[in-house]
């Protein structure tokens, strides 16, 4: 496999620079594009994990500052996060000894992609038209309740301001840390829209609790990759990261210029453009229909 | 020599039996010899010539002249078990639905030969001496599969090989520089496998096989992607725990450089 250099460090910078401008990791950017760009899915998504590690640290480390995260929130999604990924690496393991994993994979971002972006884009364009009519939206309403908040085991997150089951915050860590390991995102993008519209979690510790506990899934993620299937390249992540960590800084300040639904419907265009590309490669008829793995079991 | 040759046609009428004579004695030999018994690749590789020399011993000086003399030299890269998958369209999607796994199969194979395969001896040849991609034994490891499907995979096989330019031929690859000299080039691809490649040279006489040599040649990562490639193979949970460490490294420092607040 070659590879060139500058190519590696520019996506890191591309996509750490839109990871920055709508404080999104980027992992379910970097994945997509490390196959576009001819790199065995398997590698791919083990690298993506280790990259997202140090996005999310760099991201981490200033909600700490600012104490806009809750740690016992992301702990209990932690210790969940890490039960779900130890069993993605494993039905990701057999999954490439079935010759499917780069099927699922594809099929796994088109699926979440598609949905998330098709969400987005129908929200921030409401918000736009709403904005418009100039009205104002909130996004938490205190008082609701829904199901989630009849379930039994709670517990008290004081800075979230929450009394909630253990359930359901387990159960989300557990999806989330399935789809981390067999995606190789830190599954930010999915886990922000759980924690405000499931648990209704205050937006303001919602990205800091997200980040904190995607650290830990993916560094769980990556070490049980790398043991498991020796599919890490430190190299081809570290390349990724110093273009995604510089890249961020220039992003986050562009971001702050746009307004934020604009700025989620731009988002929203782009992870459609990404899982439409995906989806369009497993339509269409392969360059040759045979394919060759090193290795027979 | 050509005046002398032309002055004494007698002598050169005996020659042929002199030599086939000299030839029982002494039987024409080859050998060949690599500048390095190591490359290292670098991640940028993009493929490289790889120039090997070889020499004739006891070569006939008449039949070489009149370049009767055939060399076919071979690289042939570690064997290795292959999965050969198959795609079919199943609800509109490619998806891998067969597959078939070969054991031992070279991950390489670049031949260099003095001229075109069907110039140098017959097909019957080169399938004794299970010469040339085309003749690779590649062996299923579930032999009792149906022979049709092996035999598709097998096409399948070497076809991708081919076209990932990891199995090639290439005629007029190896020139006389001499009458006894000769220099082979063959191509690493970009993606060449690491590990103990194996070069073999194959002397050929009026499209008769006569003789085989061969040396080792080791392909491995350079430097740095060496270890790194070693440490993550022979100490995989290590290197995972290392590729964290390095990951908050560098966030941890790009927060230090570009922080704002």
């Amino acid at each position: 496999m070659s590879v060139n250099v500058f190519v590696l460090l520019a996506m890191g910078g591309a996509v750490g620079f839109l990871s920055g401008m709508f404080g999104v990791g980027g992992g379910f950017l970097i994945t997509p594009l490390l196959i576009f760009y001819n790199i065995p899915p398997a590698i791919a998504v083990a690298t993506g994990a280790n990259q997202v590690i140090a996005s999310s640290f760099s991201g981490a480390l200033a909600h700490f500052k600012r104490k806009s995260l809750d740690l016992k929130l992301g702990t209990v999604l932690l210790a969940g996060g890490i039960v779900g990924a130890s069993l993605g690496v494993s039905v990701f393991a057999y999954l490439r000894r079935l010759g499917q994993l780069d099927l699922i994979v594809s099929l796994l971002y088109v699926a979440f992609l598609g949905v998330v972006g098709g969400l987005m884009l129908m929200e921030s364009v409401r918000a736009i038209r709403r904005s418009q009519g100039g009205q104002t939206v909130t996004l938490r309403k205190p008082g609701q309740h829904n199901w989630i908040h009849r379930l039994p085991l709670k517990m008290r997150f004081r800075a979230s301001k929450l009394f909630v089951s253990v359930i359901p915050v387990l159960a989300l860590g557990a999806f989330i840390g399935f789809l981390a390991s067999i995606m190789g995102v830190g599954g930010g993008f999915i886990m922000v829209p759980a924690l405000i519209y499931l648990l209704k979690v205050p937006t303001n510790v919602v990205i800091g609790t997200s980040l904190f506990q995607i650290i830990f899934v993916a560094a769980f993620t990556t070490i049980i990759h790398s043991t498991a299937n020796q599919t890490v390249d430190v190299v081809l992540a570290f390349l990724l990261m110093v273009g995604g960590v510089a890249g961020a800084q220039y992003g986050a300040r562009v971001g702050q210029r746009l307004r934020g639904e604009q700025l989620r419907a731009l988002l929203a265009l782009l992870v459609l453009a990404v899982a439409l590309r995906l989806g369009f490669d497993l339509f269409s008829r392969p360059e040759s229909v045979y394919s060759l793995s090193v290795g027979g079991v | 020599m050509r005046l002398c040759s032309i002055v004494t046609t007698p002598v050169l009428l005996l020659l042929p039996v002199l030599a086939a004579r000299a030839q029982s004695e002494i039987p024409e030999n080859i050998q060949i010899g690599l500048s390095t018994d190591q490359v290292s690749i670098t991640s940028d590789f993009s493929g490289a010539e790889l120039t090997i020399f070889g020499a004739l011993d006891n070569a006939d000086p008449l039949v070489a002249r009149q370049g009767r003399y055939d060399v076919v030299v071979v690289l042939e890269g570690p064997p290795r078990a292959v999965t050969v998958r198959k795609k079919t369209r199943v609800a509109g999607m490619w998806i891998n639905t067969q597959s078939v796994i070969f054991r031992d199969v070279p991950a390489s194979y670049s031949m260099a030969l003095t001229r075109a395969p069907q110039d140098i001896t017959a097909p019957a040849g080169y399938r004794q001496l299970a010469l040339g991609a085309g003749n690779l034994h590649l062996q299923p490891l579930d032999a009792d599969g149906d022979p049709k499907t092996i035999e598709e995979f097998t096409r399948a096989l070497r076809e991708r090989k081919e076209a990932q330019g990891l199995y090639s031929t290439r005629a007029g690859g190896v020139r006389f520089l001499s009458q006894s000299l000769f220099r082979a080039s063959l191509r690493l691809a970009p993606n060449v496998a690491v590990g103990t490649h194996r070069a073999r040279a194959f002397l050929f006489r009026n499209g008769m096989f006569l003789r085989e040599t061969s040396a080792q040649l080791t392909i491995r990562k350079a430097g740095l992607e060496q270890r790194l490639y070693q440490f993550a193979h022979e100490n995989s949970t290590l290197y995972g725990v290392f590729a964290v460490l390095i990951a908050i490294v560098t966030g941890w420092l790009g927060r230090l450089i570009f922080r704002k607040d």
